[in-house]
């Protein structure tokens, strides 16, 4: 297939709704927020806080997130818990980087969020500045109830949201191609 | 021998009741808190409907997270807003930096703001996080505004952390039973909360195994004078 045919039948970024395709994406859906396995990414206190909703009498894993993943390739959820220093930025944008498609960002308390009450040099003023975050929990630290409520805000994100990136969606930036043709669009992130 | 009592442990295990707590927004059950909790802020009114704030900044100004914006405005003369010669025009608090502590319950000198129950909410946007002065007063019958990303459940506006530390300041024996709470609309004056003592006859949990819950009679809560 050639550049410009791929560029016609974009695969499954095609995909129109219709009644057989739409119950398939309700399933692909559903079957998404039931296994979000979350990434290890614990940082501070905030951390506590989750491993205590991994526990037994909040236990994240009666929502298919059985264990927080050891290696971002097993991963599709990222909970960024802790502030996030200048010199952790990189580390987190790499495993980022590192996660499989479809990927989800919860920035887990203030200090993932804004930065918090850490208004200073060493810290990301928002971890929204290095990954694109989903689901904002607030709260320093936020319970494990937080954190459900997150997740299960989440979980409705993902089942209302869009199963694949669609044309004309994503970051809404256009790109010259240098032969002259028409503007392409590209997307950039998830839709 | 061994190995099999193990597996003992865990098979008994299997008829255990689960501890899991079924949380869900808005139907499951939720942990129990802490009557002291720190939640969601409101601004709260007098019996009359006026507002408590009168734009001091004394709240922004002690915010270790420089997450409240305040800004007053003189009241008109013909309609005004609070008794005082000033309210609070622009109020916002920034949740995405406000840490709970708080420190803004206490600096209040006219009990405006106090904190809810209310922890278990959640943003998707930034914009969602910044509370403005619509959101954070309460409304006419004196009930905190419900947001669609809070899960409110019934009660959990009730008990307000400042009014708890002003029936009783430092926890001092003495001032148990006194209010010194000005009255809220839709609550109009809180009782008094309860002593010490009897609080602890009520929280201490009746259950057989012994996790040093035991001798609770003769502790000295509050530096009273004994």
């Amino acid at each position: 297939m050639s550049r410009d045919a791929a560029l016609e039948h974009p695969g499954l970024e095609g995909l129109n709704h219709n009644f057989l395709t739409g119950s398939l994406e309700e399933l692909v859906k559903w079957a998404r927020t039931r296994s979000l396995m979350p990434a290890t990414f614990g940082l501070a206190c905030c951390a506590i806080e989750m491993m205590a909703a991994g526990g037994p009498h909040y236990d994240i894993a009666r929502y298919g997130m059985e264990t927080f993943r050891a290696s971002p390739r097993q991963a599709d959820l990222m909970i960024v818990a802790g502030r996030v220093s200048q010199k952790m930025a990189p580390v987190l944008r790499q495993i980022y980087d590192q996660m499989v498609e479809p990927k989800w960002v919860i920035s887990m308390g203030v200090c993932a969020s804004s930065g918090g009450m850490f208004n200073n040099y060493a810290i990301v003023q928002g971890v929204d500045q290095v990954v694109p975050v989903d689901v904002y929990a607030p709260g320093c630290p936020p319970g494990p109830q937080t954190l459900l409520h997150a997740i299960l805000t989440l979980h409705g994100k993902i089942r209302d949201g869009e199963l694949t990136r669609r044309p004309g969606e994503g970051a809404g930036l256009v790109v010259e191609r240098l032969d002259g043709q028409a503007p392409t669009p590209v997307t950039l992130g998830r839709g | 021998m061994g190995l099999l009592r193990g597996f003992a442990v865990t098979f008994r295990q299997m008829f255990q009741r689960p501890v899991t707590n079924q949380y869900v927004i808005g139907t499951g059950e939720k942990a129990p808190k802490p009557e002291r909790l720190h939640g969601r802020h409101v601004l709260n009114r007098y019996e009359d409907g006026m507002e408590k704030c009168i734009g001091c900044e004394l709240c922004a100004g002690v915010c270790p997270a420089r997450c409240i914006y305040v800004r007053g405005a003189d009241n008109p003369e013909d309609d005004p807003v609070s008794p005082g010669e000033r309210y609070g025009y622009v109020y916002e608090i920034n949740y995405l930096r406000c840490i709970h502590c708080d420190l803004c319950v206490e600096a209040c000198p006219t009990e405006a703001i106090t904190e809810t129950k209310l922890f278990e909410f959640s943003f998707t946007s930034r914009e969602d996080a910044v509370y403005t002065k619509d959101e954070l007063l309460v409304d006419d019958d004196g009930m905190p505004r419900h947001m669609p990303w809070e899960d409110w459940r019934p009660g959990e506006d009730e008990h307000t952390s400042a009014w708890m530390r002003a029936t009783s300041p430092s926890g001092s024996a003495a001032f148990e039973g006194r209010v010194a709470w000005t009255g809220e609309l839709g609550y109009g004056v809180r009782s008094p909360e309860a002593a010490q003592a009897d609080k602890d006859a009520v929280t201490v949990p009746a259950d057989d195994d012994d996790h040093g819950h035991d001798d609770h009679d003769d502790h000295d809560h509050g530096g009273g004078d004994h």
